[in-house]
């Protein structure tokens, strides 16, 4: 196995499936000549030419929209967003074409899409940069919804997105792009949607999360090891569709759960879990589930600000003791 | 002005490209061409017929008075070019082949619709016609088709996509993207703007700086044209015009129709009262486009009254049947509700979150 970046894994499946499946095409902003924004897309323009990686104008909801139209007739476009804080300007596309078309034919035209770029908070990028926008994402039948924490995640499962014969957004972590991490070397190496993944084996509290929460996540069942307490993390990878059952078997594991995301609390993921645990699960539960979200305000540019917005190891460990009542 | 504008500048000036301006079209494609306007304008009556008794529901937009610009149009295409629109598009759904029944059961709201009942009367889909919807938000349908042309040029094809819309769409950004992107790439998209004066109950001059609309194309560097829409062959002029460039340069056109509906914008709207008089409405109707090709086929001879009745007789008795059809077609049943949610609806963990896959 090697080890790469998590933005090399990304480029290691755009360039695989592309030389796998010629109606495989990238088209964004910067994507081509400049190698992306984040330079995701490295080098493919030289090696796949620009009818298959195109740069376009600042067009969100044009070239989202043309992405769908070409999704119908049997290309598989992949359209990047240099945010998905710019997606919003596509969102009619996405949500009222792209996620409806299959129904609304009854089955005549499906839209093999993937929407994908960074989402959530990087660093004093102030309010209109800094958005977890997943549960938005998520409450509309007809999408699916995955976001990696790990360069092996973005790899496998960027490629299963691909292969979906339904619309995708794939949402990539900003602050994770330079991360380093073993991705398996086979060309059929793919992540299926809807497979959770347990990032931490524990036996007191289960952490829930998605996105780059684990790492945070991490970072805290570290300290709380040092307090005699076993976090488990459950990396949920896939939010639609959802890999309940591996939440479930966790929760019959440690009995006490929380849920942690970097998204804003009111109808969060989070909100949408703790239903379905409690539904699911009531009696297996020791302490009522608790939740860490981001602060319940735009996001602040002041670094003192921004680092009370968001969620922190702290709160999280502090959610944790809640559960445990400790 | 576009400095690639085509010499079909205003409606008013047009030309004829022959003596009596059929272009040369042989009797049969006349005939075809009067059949679909009939068609679409007894189907429209029957529709409204069957919603004022409840036999349709929701949104419903007549195109009655307007027939000229797509009979017109479609006369231009071939069977595998792209037609998307948006949600005015019945007779554009009948004459790019879907079966009368087809449109007339999604209506009823029937699993033998052309989209299973579940699209109604905004969301028609024909995948074997190449008609591509059917779309409910005023210009969403334009940046799809530039999918479609991109997807043309993407396989190297000749095919072409026309993509209708309200003049009221124009205003939108969807329309600006969708043109710049088109311009830029050359893609072999036609952009028919029918501007039949009104978004629901708002004059295009209350609701656009700029009163002509095909001057909009000069933004684009795009060739552009102002059609009759109410004269199904210099509709047919001048969308071939535009078809032909498509398909050799692969050059998008944007095409203005000048037309007028004759009923309000929905089942919901009355005729006149609001926005319009009955006199404005009267007036137009005095360039009723079927009545006007009807007396210009007729004057050169190529039809007789005796031809006209039988083509209205089987155009009844094709109504009639499609709303019988419609009618006794059976409901979508339960376990419709679910189907074609996800094409690839075999997954791993819950697609659903109502229950429906709780395990």
């Amino acid at each position: 196995m090697a080890i790469i970046t998590y933005r090399e894994a990304l480029n290691q499946a755009l360039a695989e499936e592309m030389e796998r499946d010629e109606n495989v095409f990238l088209m964004g902003e910067e994507v081509g000549l400049y190698n992306g924004a984040y330079k995701v897309s490295k080098g493919l323009l030289d090696r796949f030419g620009e009818l298959r990686i195109v740069d376009t104008p600042i067009t969100e909801l044009g070239f989202a929209g043309l992405g769908v139209g070409a999704a119908m007739v049997g290309l598989r476009p992949v359209i990047e967003f240099m945010t998905h804080n710019f997606a919003m300007l596509a969102w009619d596309q996405v949500f009222n074409s792209a996620a409806k078309v299959y129904y609304m034919s009854e089955g005549q035209f499906n839209c093999p899409i993937v929407f994908r770029g960074p989402s959530g908070a990087a660093i004093q990028l102030s309010a209109q940069h800094s958005q977890a926008l997943e549960s938005t994402y998520s409450h509309f039948p007809g999408l699916k919804v995955c976001i990696p924490s790990t360069p092996a995640d973005a790899k496998g499962l960027l490629k299963a997105a691909i292969r979906d014969n339904d619309p995708v957004v794939f949402l990539e972590g900003e602050m994770l792009y330079a991360m380093k991490g073993e991705v398996p070397d086979e060309p059929d190496f793919i992540v299926p949607l809807g497979v959770a993944d347990v990032k931490r084996e524990g036996t007191d509290v289960s952490i829930i999360t998605h996105g780059k929460m684990v790492h945070t996540c991490l970072q805290a069942a570290a300290k709380m090891e040092k307090d005699g307490i076993s976090a488990e993390i459950v990396d949920l990878r896939s939010l639609r569709p959802l890999d309940m059952e591996a939440i479930l078997r966790s929760v019959h594991k440690t009995n006490r759960v929380i849920y942690a995301e970097e998204g804003w609390p009111y109808v969060g993921i989070g909100a949408q879990i703790v239903d379905m645990i409690q539904s699911e699960a009531f009696d297996m539960l020791d302490a009522p589930v608790g939740r860490v979200t981001q602060a319940d305000v735009p996001m602040p540019y002041a670094k003192q600000l921004e680092k009370l917005a968001k969620p922190s190891v702290e709160r999280i460990i502090a959610a944790c003791d809640a559960v445990l009542y400790r | 002005m576009a400095k690639s504008k085509t010499a079909l500048q205003n409606a008013e000036e047009k030309p004829s490209s022959d003596s009596n301006g059929l272009d040369g079209l042989d009797k049969a494609k006349l005939h075809t061409m009067l059949y679909q306007m009939l068609l679409g304008r007894r189907f429209e009556e029957k529709t409204a017929e069957a919603y004022a008794i409840g036999k349709i529901g929701g949104f419903c937009h007549l195109y009655i008075g307007q027939e000229a610009v797509t009979i017109g149009a479609f006369a231009a295409l071939r069977p595998d070019d792209y037609v998307i629109s948006a949600y005015r598009e019945h007779v554009q759904a009948l004459s790019k082949g879907v079966t009368p029944r087809a449109v007339m059961a999604e209506l009823f709201g029937k699993a033998d619709g052309c989209s299973g009942g579940k699209g109604g009367s905004m969301h028609l889909y024909s995948k074997e016609h190449n008609f591509m919807g059917g779309w409910g938000i005023v210009g969403g349908q334009i940046p799809l088709a530039t999918g479609f042309g991109w997807a043309i040029k993407y396989r190297g094809e000749d095919r072409v996509c026309l993509c209708f819309m309200g003049e009221a769409a124009v205003n939108q950004g969807a329309f600006h993207e969708s043109l710049n992107m088109a311009a830029l790439w050359k893609l072999p998209v036609i952009f028919i703007v029918e501007n039949n004066r009104f978004g629901m109950g708002t004059a295009w001059e209350r609701a656009s700086s700029l009163y002509d609309i095909s001057q909009k194309a000069s933004a684009y560097d795009m060739p552009s044209a102002v059609a009759d829409g109410m004269d199904v062959m210099h509709m047919r002029s001048v969308v071939a015009e535009a078809v032909e460039r498509a398909r050799t340069e692969k050059t998008p056109t944007l095409i203005e129709a000048r037309c007028y509906r004759f009923m309000g914008h929905s089942m919901s709207d009355p005729v006149h009262g609001v926005y319009r008089t009955k006199e404005e409405v009267e007036q137009h109707k005095e360039k009723d486009p079927i009545r006007r090709f009807i007396d210009q086929i007729k004057e050169v001879g190529l039809l007789t009254e005796e031809e006209l009745q039988e083509v209205d007789a089987r155009v009844h008795r094709e109504v009639d049947d499609a709303a019988e059809f419609a009618d006794a077609a059976p409901e979508p049943g339960p376990e419709a509700l679910y189907r074609n949610v996800y094409a690839s609806g075999d997954v791993n963990g819950r697609l659903y979150f109502d229950g429906r896959d709780r395990t």
